[in-house]
């Protein structure tokens, strides 16, 4: 079998804010149909990781590769085509509260020159922006809220919306920043849930960080069933651990990557303090 | 050695290629004119009674105080030439500018502020638009667009407030005090009263988002901005005043 071709490549990273490690000489690649799962404490680089990945932030060395093009030399026209295929969950949220629900979640459709284009090439074989963003609606289970504002909404409910708007244009590379940060544990299992749910239908290359170890055990060894609505155990053919890596960052180093079984074994004490943590 | 300039000059330099981008923005697509006529209404429009306010004050207290220095010449006649020199070279625009700063390069400092630490910013980027072109450009020409026109009705409403005082305080004629506050304008005078606020719009509105696309450290960092963008803004009007009152002295 040969390998998937890589998503996400990052050589030899390195930003610096003055004195502080954005990221420090790091590696990493995710190819198609991987997951990701990023721990590190507070200030480790986990949100310059994925800015930096998606040019939003530039690197002071090393090259970053999206979808096997060097994203180093791009202008930003250049850039946006690229990040049209990148959904993207914001830590901070970064819907915009001067626009309703529906058209945060249609703002990408609205946006991005090259899906415009398509949209414009497939004349009309492709679906009108008001059917997906109500399908993306629905699919976070969110398909009543159409005409509110995000200050409205709830923390859990934004965190929802932005899923919806990270996956509505059907993209090649989805990065989640915390998606359950800050939420109770009821509320972030059910975001799991969804991002399960994606992976079960779409099987989209995914960066995931978060602060609970728990999110990644389910991502590594739960599926979500269709049939049933909920998350269920993966039974051992279909076990997602082969493509669920776990990463740890400290002060912009990429200490870690391995499986569970490998993250469970490790022995340095900052790497073993992300598997006993129940939540933050 | 001159290392503690490294940074204000690196600043200097990010301000002006923020400048250049958005001005060369006015002339790109997307356009956004939706946003520029929103930004017209919210700077515009809400500084009118302020400024109407401040206008009309100036030209009251400019007119009383005058009156007695002129009366003791005898030539409270002239007090019309004082009020409109005064007001159309120098205080209209200054005022008008300062107020406006106040009320508005703090509030597009906060808007562009808290929406760079909700991560809007980077967002707007991700999701293919340019910040710059979405929310700087629109800003600038409306305040570009809006400022002169406040100034003038601010020099108008000054006129008219030092009219009041000629007229009922005074006793001087309606046509002696309006043809004197006319006829001392040159044509020096006008360009200098409207490249005034055209430049002072610039400072607003640049400055303005300038510190609101820096801000950084959350709803702390945004109060700081705020008031970094009205102190920073103040200060560079008050550098163009001059610069630009010397600049018509110099070929008056
Ligand atoms: N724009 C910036 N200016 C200065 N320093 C920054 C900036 N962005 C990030 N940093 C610093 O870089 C380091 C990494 O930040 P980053 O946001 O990537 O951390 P993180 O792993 O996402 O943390 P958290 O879990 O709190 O979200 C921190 O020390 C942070 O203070
Ligand atoms: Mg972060």
């Amino acid at each position: 079998m040969s390998p998937k071709p890589a998503v996400l490549r990052l050589e030899d990273v390195s930003l610096f804010f003055g004195d502080t490690a954005g990221l420090d000489h790091v590696n990493f690649e995710l190819r198609a149909g991987e997951t990701r799962v990023l721990f590190g404490e507070a200030g480790a680089g986990k949100t310059t990781l994925l800015k930096v990945a998606l040019g939003l932030l530039k690197p002071d060395s090393g090259k970053v590769y999206l979808f096997g093009q060097d994203i180093g030399g791009m202008t930003e026209q250049e850039l946006f085509d690229v990040r049209a295929r990148v959904g993207i969950l914001f830590q901070e949220g970064g819907l915009f509260d001067s626009l309703t629900i529906a058209e945060n979640v249609a703002y990408p459709l609205l946006n991005q020159r090259v899906l415009l284009a398509e949209a414009a090439a497939n004349g009309g074989t492709q679906r009108p922006v008001e059917e997906r963003v109500q399908e993306a609606l629905n699919f976070v289970e969110l398909g009543q809220t159409l005409e509110k504002v995000p200050s409205e909404l709830s923390g859990g409910m934004r965190r929802r919306v932005g899923i919806a708007r990270a996956v509505v244009t059907g993209p090649a590379l989805l990065l989640y920043d915390s998606p359950t940060a800050g939420l109770d544990p009821i509320t972030a299992n059910t975001i799991i849930a969804l991002l399960l749910k994606e992976r079960e239908i779409r099987n989209t290359a995914t960066v995931m960080v978060t602060h609970r170890y728990l999110d990644g055990h389910l991502m590594a060894n739960f599926r979500y069933n269709p049939s049933s609505g909920k998350m269920e155990r993966a039974s051992r053919g279909q076990s997602e651990a082969a493509t669920v890596k776990f990463c740890v960052m400290k002060n912009g180093l990429l200490l870690f990557e391995g499986t569970e079984a490998e993250l469970q074994a490790a022995q340095d004490p900052y790497v073993r303090k992300f598997l006993r943590h129940g939540s933050s | 050695m001159l290392d503690f300039l490294k940074l204000p000059v690196q600043k200097f330099q990010d301000f002006i290629l923020l400048g250049f981008s958005a001005a060369t923005n006015v002339f790109r697509s997307p356009h956004y004119s939706d946003d520029v006529f929103l930004q017209m209404d919210a700077i515009g429009v809400g500084s009118l009674p302020i400024v109407m306010m401040i206008g009309f004050v100036s030209g009251v207290i400019m007119a009383m105080q005058m009156a007695r220095a002129l009366q003791t010449y005898g030539a409270e006649g002239e007090v019309g030439k004082i009020v409109s020199v005064a007001l159309v070279r120098e205080l209209g625009p200054l005022l008008t500018a300062l107020l406006v700063a106040g009320r508005n390069s703090s509030g597009i400092a906060s808007e562009i502020g808290s929406m760079r630490v909700t991560e809007q910013i980077d967002a707007m980027r991700a999701l293919g638009t340019d910040p710059i072109q979405k929310l700087v450009t629109p800003r600038l020409i409306a305040t570009a667009f809006v400022l002169p026109l406040l100034t003038v009705i601010a020099d108008f409403i000054g006129l008219i407030g030092g009219f009041l005082i000629a007229r009922y305080l005074l006793d001087i004629p309606t046509s002696q005090y309006w043809t004197s506050a006319w006829q001392i304008l040159e044509y020096n005078d006008l360009a200098q009263g409207l490249i005034k606020p055209f430049v002072f719009a610039i400072i607003i509105a640049m400055v303005g988002c300038f510190y609101g696309l820096r801000t950084t450290g959350g709803t702390q960092g945004v109060g700081k901005a705020t008031t970094t963008a009205v102190v920073v803004a103040d200060i560079w009007i008050f550098v163009f005043t001059a610069l630009i009152g010397r600049i018509f002295l110099y070929f008056a």
